[in-house]
């Protein structure tokens, strides 16, 4: 294991803020692993310490194949997550929303133009990120539909579901969009959590990671597919969503199964307590997503089901 | 008239609602077009708040000068500008990054899609900003390249210093504006002053313009002023970025209009710790100083100011 400074960047009263990279194996650039970019992505920064344990082992155990190279990053935002924020301190930005970048920009665009330099060579790149909606996920890998992306590919993760999206104008300032374009083979994966640690989804993000690079040559990895993926587009999946506003107290959590006209969950008042609204399953299906928050407001999506 | 756009429910007691006042002429035509004024997506910038006051109080004493609707939209994130903050609470995505909005998605995106429905009834429409809070601007307006031909006249009707007319960015697709521009609604992006602040005089200005603009457009027949002829910049490389190189304290040298030259000092970068400057940025271009930074604290990378590039007279 080699550590390296991928970025840089100083500050007026704090320590300057170091992009930590961690690399295994040398050769061509196989693959980069990211982890937070938001301070408040802590389920993706132990992932990625997991990670690092585990490929630290396997360097120790000659299991990197020759001529690879492997990057991870736990974080490119250790200013955030030392002071609670989930965007920049400062201004409130996202480095998420900056790539590719702009050496010359603003801070932000600075930071992403940095890690997107030493990171957009890689082979294949995974991003471990959280959604802007509040909730819990199934873990899956998340890709967009940019014409570059290869969707089988997915199928050496080994996780059960992969989701395809259109991209939204906002998404091309991402870095699973830029490194799409940079023609890196880029995945997104999402674990069950953000701000808290969920052990076992973490473990699965580690596993499906050691997993594809496995797949991929990257390393000598012996552990079977339990699954085959399936490859769902977001567009195909049933959204529920409350027409009411209240308190939200789900009957169903991530990874149920639910039949067509089950109780979700309730809606209820929340000075009188009494139901406002029941939600009900449309269909058949699993849970793939379900808002973890107590309140919700009217309009707002609480379960996405496969 | 006031109308309410668009409502949602919150958890507790209160429902979200986007306004509008809807100022109709003393003597309707059914003629009439519609102009609409729209501003506070972002919650922190508050220069508009003055123009809707003062526009609202000019146009409802002389409806009989008025020869169309005028439609006021003050707050379309009231929840922002409640709490001081740029974005909508407890939602990820900048407001401005959201349109045409999905009645199917999240609160915010149904919000937005429902504004847009609203305002695309509309002829004609202003979308006025304040920046941020880091940077104060002159009057101006900003205009995508791809419909510079439609709206640069619109814009040299409305009393600004400056014209901005700025490359298309996938990222600018999702933009009220541009969604407004896409369904046949012209529609003007004002930028002036600064974050959390007002500026009467810019907001004074702005006002003259917009009753020229609606004078021109056949919706004002009341007095209006001479306007100003605003600077109009179509190429790329007339903007000048000046950038913090090193965090800081930034003290500026230099103000709004002045004429700067290449070399020249635009502020110090200083460290109060221990009295020494960190760093003296220098404008790259003869020009004028158009946006200059209003917050002093600034990170290595910090816009602290941008320069119009002029030659030397």
């Amino acid at each position: 294991m080699r550590k390296g400074t991928i970025y840089e960047l100083n500050s007026l009263y704090r320590d300057n803020m170091k992009v930590t990279g961690y690399f295994y194996g040398k050769g061509e650039p196989a693959i980069c692993i990211m982890g937070a970019m938001r301070g408040n992505e802590i389920q993706q920064l132990y992932i990625c310490s997991q990670l690092n344990k585990r490929l630290k082992q396997l360097e120790r155990d000659r299991k990197i194949c020759p001529g690879k190279e492997i990057l991870v990053i736990p974080t490119a935002n250790s200013s955030s997550i030392n002071v609670g924020r989930r965007f920049w301190p400062s201004d409130n930005t996202d480095i998420n929303r900056m790539f590719p970048g702009y050496r010359l920009g603003e801070t932000t665009q600075r930071i992403a133009d940095g890690v997107f330099d030493a990171i957009r060579h890689y082979k294949y790149g995974i991003h471990f990120c959280s959604f802007y909606m509040q909730g819990t996920f199934l873990p899956h890998v998340r890709m967009m539909h940019t014409g570059f992306e290869d969707i089988s590919l997915a199928e050496g993760f080994g996780l059960p579901y992969t989701i395809v999206r259109d991209p939204k104008p906002y998404d091309t300032t991402t870095l699973n969009y830029n490194w799409q374009i940079w023609e890196t083979e880029a995945f997104s994966i999402y674990t069950s959590g953000t701000d808290e640690i969920n052990l076992e989804s973490a473990q699965e993000g580690v596993e499906a990671v050691l997993r594809f690079m496995a797949a991929q040559g990257i390393i000598r990895y012996d552990q079977e597919i339990n699954h085959k993926t399936h490859i769902l587009w977001e567009k195909e999946m049933s959204v529920i969503k409350s027409d009411q506003a209240g308190l939200f107290m789900p009957c169903v959590k991530v990874g149920d199964e639910v039949e067509k006209g089950e109780l979700l969950a309730e809606i209820i008042d929340p000075y009188i307590g009494e139901v406002r609204k029941e939600i009900v399953a449309e269909k058949k299906g699993k849970i793939f997503f379900a808002r973890n928050k107590p309140i919700v407001y009217a309009n707002t999506v609480i379960f996405r089901i496969v | 008239m006031i109308k309410t756009v668009v409502s949602s429910s919150l958890p507790v007691d209160e429902k979200l609602e986007i306004r509008k006042n809807r100022i109709l002429p003393l003597h309707p035509n059914g003629k009439g077009n519609i102009f609409s004024i729209v501003t506070g997506t972002h919650g922190d910038e508050l220069e508009g708040q003055y123009v809707c006051y003062k526009l609202n109080k000019i146009l409802q004493a002389n409806r009989d000068k008025l020869e169309g609707i005028v439609d006021i939209y003050p707050a379309l994130n009231p929840l922002g500008v409640n709490t001081i903050t740029r974005g909508i609470p407890m939602f990820d995505l900048d407001m401005n990054r959201i349109f045409p909005g999905d009645v199917n998605g999240s609160m915010a995106e149904y919000i937005a899609a429902e504004i847009v429905e609203d305002l695309s009834k509309s002829d004609f429409c202003i979308d006025i900003h304040a920046s941020n809070i880091y940077l104060t601007e002159i009057p101006q307006v900003r205009i995508s390249e791809e419909t510079a031909d439609v709206l640069v006249p619109y814009a040299e009707k409305l009393n600004i210093d400056f014209i901005w007319v700025h490359g298309a960015a996938t990222v600018l697709q999702s933009t009220l504006a541009h969604s407004l521009n896409s369904v046949g609604v012209p529609t003007l992006v004002v930028e002036m002053g600064v974050g959390m602040r007002i500026t009467r005089e810019y907001g004074d200005q702005l006002i003259d313009g917009i009753l020229n603009l609606m004078h021109c457009l056949g919706i004002w027949k009341g007095d209006v002023k001479e306007v100003r002829k605003p600077i109009i910049s179509t190429e790329p490389d007339e903007i000048s970025f000046v950038n913090a190189p090193a965090s800081g304290v930034f003290l500026p040298l230099v103000s709004h209009w002045d004429t700067v030259e290449k070399g020249q000092k635009i502020g110090q970068i200083v460290n109060p710790l221990d009295g020494t400057v960190f760093s003296e940025p220098l404008a790259e271009e003869d020009g004028i100083v158009f946006t200059i930074r209003e917050y002093p604290v600034v990170s290595e990378g910090s816009l602290i100011a941008r320069i119009l590039r002029r030659e030397k007279p």
